[in-house]
C-alpha cells in the first residue's frame, strides 16, 4: 500500500510539474458542454432534465481522454517499464496508477462541476453530489485503468480504450445519471441508496478483479 | 483418432438437424397462434433460445479465459475464440429478431427494455474483446488481452442486466407474457432451446478444429521461416 | 568453455542460462542459449544487430518471459522468484527509466521507495557523487544534458546495491566523464564481487572491462573464452569469422 502512495506521489508531482494532463482535459470537456448546448438548445426547463446527463457524458468523455492520454505518455517514455523493474506487485503497481487515475478525474470533475453550475444556472453543490461523483469515478478508474494499460499496447490505442470502457462501465453511468437526476430534484438520501449501492457494488467487484488481472496486462 | 472426430460432429450434425426439424414443425404447425400478438409472435420461440445461447456462449469465454491465464495452454484460448465468433453471430441474430419482433407487435423498432439492452452491451463486449485480438501487437498478447477482457465483460454483464432492469421499472417496457406460458407454448420453446444449444455445440467444434488448423499452419510457417 | 579465473573455486553461478529460447511472432530472437557467469565475473557479450543482445539482456532483466529454457540469476529461478531477482540486479539499458519533470532526487528517492533502500536520503547524496553529479541534485532531468542523464541513470542502477549489474550496450549516449566512470565502477566491482553482464558493439571496450568475452549470433552463442586465453587481435579475428562481417561492418 505505501508503494502504492509512492507510485501516486510520482505521478502526482509530475503531472503537476507538467501541467499538460488537467488543462488539455479541461478545455476539452469545456468543448463538450458547449457543443452540447448547441446541440440541444436548450431553455431553462429542458436543461434542468438533461443536466445529468450532458453532465455524466462530460465527465465519461473527459475522463477517456485522460485516462489514455496518462498512459500513453508513460508508455511513450517507457516509464512503465522502469516500474516493472522494481520488487513491486502488480496489483500494487495497479492501487498506484488507479490512485493516480482517480485524483486526476477528480480534480477535474471538481473544476468542471462550477463552470456546469454557471452555464446551466443549476446548483449543483450539495453533499449528495459530491458522494455520487465519487463513488462513479472510483469505478471508472478501477476499470480505466486496466483497459486504459492494455489499449496503449494496441495499434489503435485511441479507438480501443472508449471500446472496452463504455459498455463495462454503462451501469455505472447509468445509475450515476438517475442518482443526480434525484438528487437535484431534492431527493433524500434513501432515494438514492439503490443506486448508490449499484455503483459501489461495481467498485467493490471490480477493484478486485481489475487488480487481479493486471499483472497479465503489464507482463511480457 | 480421426475416425472418432468425425463420427461425433456427425452425431451432432445429425441430432441437430433432427431437432430443427422439430423446432420448426412445432414453431409453425403446432404451437397455436397467440391472442394478443398473432403469427409474429412466433419469432419469440427463436428470439428466446439465441439469447440464451448468446449468452452460454460468453460463460463459456469467462471460463476458457480464466483457464488460459492460468494454465497458458493454447487450447483454452482456443475454446475461448471460437465461442466468441460464435456468441456474437447468435447475439447478432438476438439483435435482428428483437426488432423483427417489436415493429409489428408495438410499433416501434426497438425498445430499450431491459433484456434488448443488456444483449447490445453483451454485443460491443463481444466486439470488444474480438477487437483486442486483431488490435493487439502480437498474437499471444492478444490471446492474453483477450482473456482479461472476457473475464472483465462477463462480470460486468450481470451487473448491467440488474442496473437497467432497476432504471426500467421507472418506465415499464413492454410486457410480454401476462398470463404465463400454455403448456404448448413451453413445449415449443424448450424444444427450441434444446434445438439451438446443440446447432451452438457444433458450431463451437467446427470453429474450434478450424481454428487449431489455423494455430497449426501459423507454427509450420513459422517453423519454416529462418 | 571453462574460464580461467584466479583460482578461487566458485562459489555459485550469478547467472545460469539453460536453452533460453525467446520468439516473438515467428521472429526467433533467442535460439537455444546456453551460458553460466561466476560470481563477481564481468562477462562481455557481442554480436551483430538483430543477434539478440537487448533480448538476452530484457529476459535476464526479468522484463521478457522466456518462450523456453531455464534461466537461473543469484541462483533463483526467473519463473518463480522474479521479485526477489528484481531487487538484486541493476538495470542499464538504451531507456533511462527516468521521470523528466522531477528532479534528480526525486526520480532517485522514487526508485529508492520502491526498491526499500535503507537509509535513503544518504544513499541518494552518495551515489550522486559517486557519478559526478552532485551539483545537479536538484535539477530536473530535463535540464540535464544526455550524458549526465546516463550518470543519472547508473545512479538510479546502483542505488540498491544490486550484486548482478546488466547493461545493454552502456557505451551508446555516454560522454567522455560517464564512460570513464562507469568503467572503473565496473572494474572496481570485481573486489566487491559484483557480477556484470553487458552487451556491446564496441569490441575494445567490451575486452577491455571483461573478463570473459561471449559472440552471440542470430540467437546463440557462437563463441565464448576467457580474456587470459585471448588478446585484442584475436579476439577481433573470432569476431569476423563468427559473424561473417565485411571489415568495414561492424566496428
Amino acid at each position: 500500500m505505501n508503494k502504492a502512495l509512492v507510485i501516486l506521489w510520482k505521478d502526482a508531482l509530475s503531472e503537476f510539474r507538467a501541467r499538460e494532463l488537467v488543462p488539455s482535459v479541461l478545455v476539452f470537456a469545456l468543448l463538450v458542454i458547449v457543443i452540447f448546448h448547441f446541440a440541444f438548445e436548450l431553455g431553462a426547463e429542458r436543461a434542468r432534465s438533461v443536466a445529468p446527463g450532458i453532465l455524466w457524458v462530460t465527465f465519461t468523455f473527459a475522463g477517456v481522454l485522460g485516462l489514455n492520454r496518462s498512459f500513453a505518455q508513460e508508455k511513450e517514455r517507457g516509464s512503465l517499464a522502469g516500474l516493472v523493474l522494481c520488487p513491486v506487485d502488480s496489483d500494487t503497481i495497479y492501487l498506484g496508477k488507479m490512485l493516480s487515475s482517480l485524483m486526476f478525474m477528480l480534480i477535474v470533475e471538481a473544476i468542471i462541476l462550477p463552470i456546469f453550475s454557471i452555464l446551466f444556472n443549476l446548483f449543483v453543490f450539495m453533499p449528495e453530489l459530491a458522494v455520487i461523483a465519487v463513488l462513479a469515478t472510483v469505478g471508472f478508474a478501477s476499470v480505466g485503468t486496466l483497459f486504459s494499460a492494455l489499449a496503449v499496447n494496441t495499434k489503435t490505442r485511441e479507438i480501443m480504450l472508449p471500446i472496452l470502457f463504455f459498455p463495462i462501465v454503462s451501469p455505472v453511468i447509468i445509475a450515476a445519471v438517475k442518482a443526480t437526476e434525484l438528487a437535484l430534484a431534492g431527493g433524500s438520501w434513501a432515494n438514492l441508496s439503490s443506486w448508490l449501492e449499484i455503483i459501489g457494488t461495481f467498485d467493490i467487484i471490480f477493484l478486485v478483479v481489475a487488480s487481479l488481472v493486471f499483472e497479465f496486462v503489464i507482463e511480457e | 483418432m480421426k475416425g472418432r472426430e468425425i463420427q461425433r460432429s456427425d452425431i451432432l450434425l445429425g441430432l441437430s438437424f433432427l431437432l430443427m426439424i422439430a423446432a420448426l414443425y412445432l414453431v409453425f404447425i403446432y404451437v397455436p397462434t397467440e391472442a394478443t400478438m398473432g403469427v409474429v409472435q412466433r419469432i419469440f420461440y427463436f428470439h428466446v433460445p439465441v439469447a440464451w445461447v448468446a449468452f452460454l456462449a460468453f460463460l463459456v469465454v469467462f471460463v476458457g479465459s480464466i483457464l488460459y491465464l492460468g494454465k497458458r495452454e493454447s487450447k483454452w484460448d482456443i475454446l475461448a475464440y471460437s465461442s466468441a465468433e460464435v456468441g456474437i453471430v447468435f447475439t447478432t441474430l438476438v439483435l435482428i429478431t428483437g426488432p423483427l419482433w417489436a415493429k409489428p407487435t408495438w410499433g416501434v423498432w426497438w425498445v430499450w427494455d431491459a433484456r434488448l439492452t443488456t444483449t447490445l452491451v453483451l454485443w460491443l463486449i463481444y466486439l470488444a474483446y474480438l477487437m483486442v485480438r486483431s488490435f493487439a501487437l502480437e498474437e499471444s498478447q492478444g490471446a492474453r488481452f483477450a482473456a482479461v477482457v472476457g473475464i472483465v465483460g462477463f462480470i460486468d454483464v450481470p451487473i448491467v442486466a440488474l442496473t437497467i432492469v432497476l432504471s426500467r421499472t421507472q418506465h415499464p417496457g413492454p410486457v410480454i407474457f401476462e398470463g404465463g406460458l400454455a403448456a404448448s407454448m413451453l413445449l415449443t420453446l424448450l424444444v427450441c432451446l434444446a434445438a439451438f444449444t446443440v446447432l451452438y455445440v457444433l458450431l463451437l467444434q467446427l470453429r474450434i478444429s478450424l481454428r487449431e488448423a489455423e494455430v497449426e499452419i501459423a507454427k509450420l510457417k513459422q517453423a519454416q521461416s529462418p | 568453455m571453462e574460464g580461467k579465473t584466479s583460482g578461487l573455486a566458485p562459489t555459485g553461478w550469478a547467472i545460469e542460462v539453460q536453452g533460453l529460447t525467446k520468439s516473438f511472432e515467428g521472429r526467433l530472437a533467442l535460439n537455444g542459449v546456453d551460458l553460466k557467469v561466476r560470481r563477481g565475473e564481468v562477462l562481455s557479450v557481442f554480436g551483430p544487430n538483430g543477434a539478440g543482445k537487448t533480448t538476452l539482456i530484457k529476459v535476464l532483466a526479468t522484463l521478457l518471459k522466456p518462450t523456453a529454457g531455464q534461466v537461473r540469476v543469484a541462483g533463483l529461478d526467473l519463473r518463480e522468484s522474479s521479485m526477489e531477482i528484481r531487487r538484486r540486479i541493476g538495470v542499464i539499458t538504451h531507456q533511462t527509466f527516468l521521470y523528466d519533470e522531477l528532479t534528480a532526487f526525486e526520480n532517485l528517492k522514487f526508485y529508492g521507495k520502491m526498491y526499500d533502500v535503507p537509509n535513503l536520503k544518504e544513499r541518494i547524496y552518495e551515489v550522486m557523487a559517486k557519478v559526478g553529479l552532485a551539483s545537479r541534485i536538484h535539477h530536473q532531468v530535463r535540464t540535464l544534458s544526455r550524458g549526465m542523464q546516463q550518470r543519472l541513470a547508473i545512479a538510479r542502477a546502483v542505488l540498491h546495491s544490486p550484486s548482478i549489474m546488466l547493461l545493454d550496450e552502456p557505451e551508446t549516449g555516454l560522454d567522455e566523464y560517464a564512460h570513464a566512470m562507469l568503467v572503473e565502477m565496473l572494474s572496481a566491482s570485481n573486489g566487491g564481487e559484483r557480477t556484470v553482464v553487458m552487451t556491446t558493439h564496441s569490441l575494445e571496450r567490451g575486452f577491455e572491462i571483461g573478463d570473459r568475452v561471449a559472440i552471440l549470433v542470430e540467437g546463440k552463442i557462437a563463441y565464448e573464452e576467457s580474456k587470459l586465453c585471448l588478446d585484442a587481435v584475436t579476439l577481433r579475428e573470432r569476431y569476423y569469422r563468427y559473424t561473417g562481417a565485411s571489415r568495414r561492418g561492424d566496428s
